[in-house]
């Protein structure tokens, strides 16, 4: 029950949805960057939302299957093949033991198989940190003739997977509807909640955060992206005592470049806190790469949530239908 | 701003503990105390931890102190922002200040100066004094844990004595080895593992602050005290050979 990795792509890492209540003691949360892809491809294969997979930054990954396995990819402009013919995202695949998947290029790819990555659970996650090298494989990313584990399908995956084998098909004649994926662009406007110290900007560097566009930064990764754009400062430069950060908050350090702090984030900081982009967007910036461009615009909380419990219940929808169709009539994957 | 009254059962009953709550994106809030009277912030605040920590309501995730603040992360299918804020601000109002319990503090050895602390010479030119001088006063200290953060079990310590405050190096190093102690402004600390960072290095500590693998994966807690004490490096290798 494994795969053995014939090339390791710049980055790719074993991923869950990451160790949100060990933060009191500084241990970043983790987790996949795209939440929503990482659970619409876990659901694809029958798995948990928070079963592991890998995050593969870029392209250049190559996976051996040693078992025949149920595979979907996730994310934004993938290029994939099983032994070289085309593979679609956001499709379930049946893979032949043997064969061999590669992912030619992407901005980052979740892929997910049946029964999940299994790597040992460290603190209540099998995602890895990096930063204290820890979770995942050995606590770093994966490199050239690993050989990963995979765990157990669940029944609803080897239901899929016979259905699937039964009719000789590959890919499945069905995939994740445009309403449960996010809605990528290539430049895409993401929506904030102002935060604590949005207050403290100078009038013209508000107008500009809201009204300019702003480039991914090359020295940017899972901590956090930085943005170049004009730069913005504050009326009132105080310090800020270090406090508590999320996925997606918008950070400005002195130098006036804002930050967007991402999975890997630390758990505290120290820099004003200008926003925080609302959750269904954080998968828009997570797929973004080294110089896309991307506009802020401000929403509130209220609308945040309805657009969360609106994707939500989306999501529940896709689960219930993979059920009804797969779920051998006694719904045991509820 | 909301108000709340302090539990007739606190021993500071009377104080009246002013805080606010503000969104911290659609998933986490932040709740600052405004005033707390004689009441150290680090004790309020870890107090108020632990007691909504012992009794968390639905669609509570996490609770991450701050130096002035905690973040309450939420998962907004569980519960509302208007629940968990009526019900935050029910805690606040039966706040009870326990005190640190006061321990022996925590002995932190440090081979000072030499390849572990290559500031420390630095540091003492910035203040017109001897190295020497310089470990006295920093292994004279009582120190008190904040809070954790930064990195894996990376401690916030108060009690840094002014004479000690060094600015950050103009440039920071890629690579900090782990078990380095430093001094950053007003502050001094330990990095628990390698990483890049911009204080001033005065020595290392053969201790290992923080292992994913251990049951407390920190050393240290909010609340604790600890104290340095210098080393030999024959001492830092025997200890290391030891552990």
């Amino acid at each position: 029950m494994s795969i053995t990795v014939r090339q390791a792509g710049i980055q790719t890492t074993v991923q869950d949805l990451g160790r949100i209540n060990w933060q009191h003691l500084g241990i970043p949360m983790g987790g996949a960057m795209d939440e929503q892809a990482h659970r619409v491809a876990n659901l694809l294969v029958g798995n948990e939302a928070n079963a592991a997979a890998l995050e593969c930054a870029l392209g250049g990954v190559a996976l051996q299957f040693n078992v025949p396995a149920l595979v979907a990819l996730a994310g934004r402009d993938i290029s994939a093949s099983l032994d070289g013919a085309a593979l679609p995202p956001w499709h379930t695949v049946r893979i032949p033991a043997g064969a061999l998947l590669v992912l030619h290029n992407g901005c980052r790819t979740t892929i997910a198989v049946a029964g999940g990555i299994d790597v040992p659970v460290v603190l209540d996650s099998r995602s890895t940190c990096l930063r204290a090298g820890f979770g995942g494989m050995s606590g770093r990313a994966l490199l050239r003739d690993d050989r990963i584990g995979i765990g157990a399908p669940s029944p609803l995956a080897t239901h899929i997977h016979d259905s699937l084998a039964s009719e000789q098909r590959t890919v499945a004649p069905w995939s994740a509807g445009l309403h449960v994926r996010p809605a990528y662009a290539d430049q895409p406007t993401v929506r904030i909640i102002p935060g604590p110290e949005c207050e403290l900007l100078t009038e013209a560097s508000r107008t500009h955060l809201l009204n300019e566009v702003f480039r991914i930064a090359p020295e940017s990764d899972r901590m956090g992206y930085r943005l170049a754009g004009p730069p913005l400062s504050l009326a009132d430069a105080r310090e800020i005592r270090s406090a508590g950060v999320t996925a997606g908050t918008v950070q400005l350090p002195p130098g006036g470049a804002p930050i967007v702090l991402m999975a890997d984030r630390q758990t505290t900081g120290g820099y004003p806190r200008l926003g925080d982009v609302i959750a269904v967007d954080l998968p828009l910036i997570a797929q973004l790469r080294a110089s896309d461009r991307l506009r802020f615009a401000i929403t509130t909380l209220e609308e945040a949530h309805a657009l969360f419990a609106q994707r939500e219940h989306q999501l529940h929808v896709a689960q219930l239908a993979v059920n009804l169709r797969f779920g051998s009539g006694r719904d045991d994957a509820r | 701003m909301l108000l709340a009254p302090a539990d007739a059962s606190s021993p500071y009953c009377g104080i009246v503990h002013h805080h606010k709550i503000l969104p911290l994106g659609d998933r986490a809030l932040a709740l600052t105390p405004i005033q707390t009277g004689s009441i150290a912030i680090s004790d309020w605040l870890r107090c108020l931890g632990e007691q909504i920590g012992d009794n968390p309501p639905p669609g509570l995730r996490a609770l991450v102190p701050g130096l002035s603040s905690l973040t309450v992360h939420y998962d907004p299918r569980r519960t509302t922002y208007e629940s968990l804020t009526g019900f935050l601000s029910a805690a606040v109002g039966a706040l009870t200040i326990v005190p640190a319990s006061v321990h022996q503090p925590i002995i932190i050895p440090v081979c000072y100066g030499g390849e572990f602390g290559p500031d420390l010479d630095e540091v003492a030119a910035t203040h017109h004094t001897t190295p020497d001088a310089i470990v006295r006063t920093h292994t004279a200290g009582r120190y008190t844990v904040e809070m954790l953060g930064f990195l894996p079990g990376f401690p916030y310590l108060e009690g840094l004595d002014a004479s000690l405050h060094t600015p950050r190096r103009a440039t920071p190093r890629v690579r900090v080895p782990a078990g380095s102690v430093g001094i950053g402004g007003s502050s001094t600390g330990i990095y628990p593992c390698t990483s890049p960072g911009g204080w001033q290095l005065i020595g290392r500590t053969p201790r290992t602050l923080f292992d994913a693998h251990r049951t407390s994966p920190a050393l240290l807690t909010p609340g604790d005290t600890l104290q340095f004490v210098a080393i030999q490096h024959s001492e830092f290798e025997a200890y290391e050979r030891a552990s």
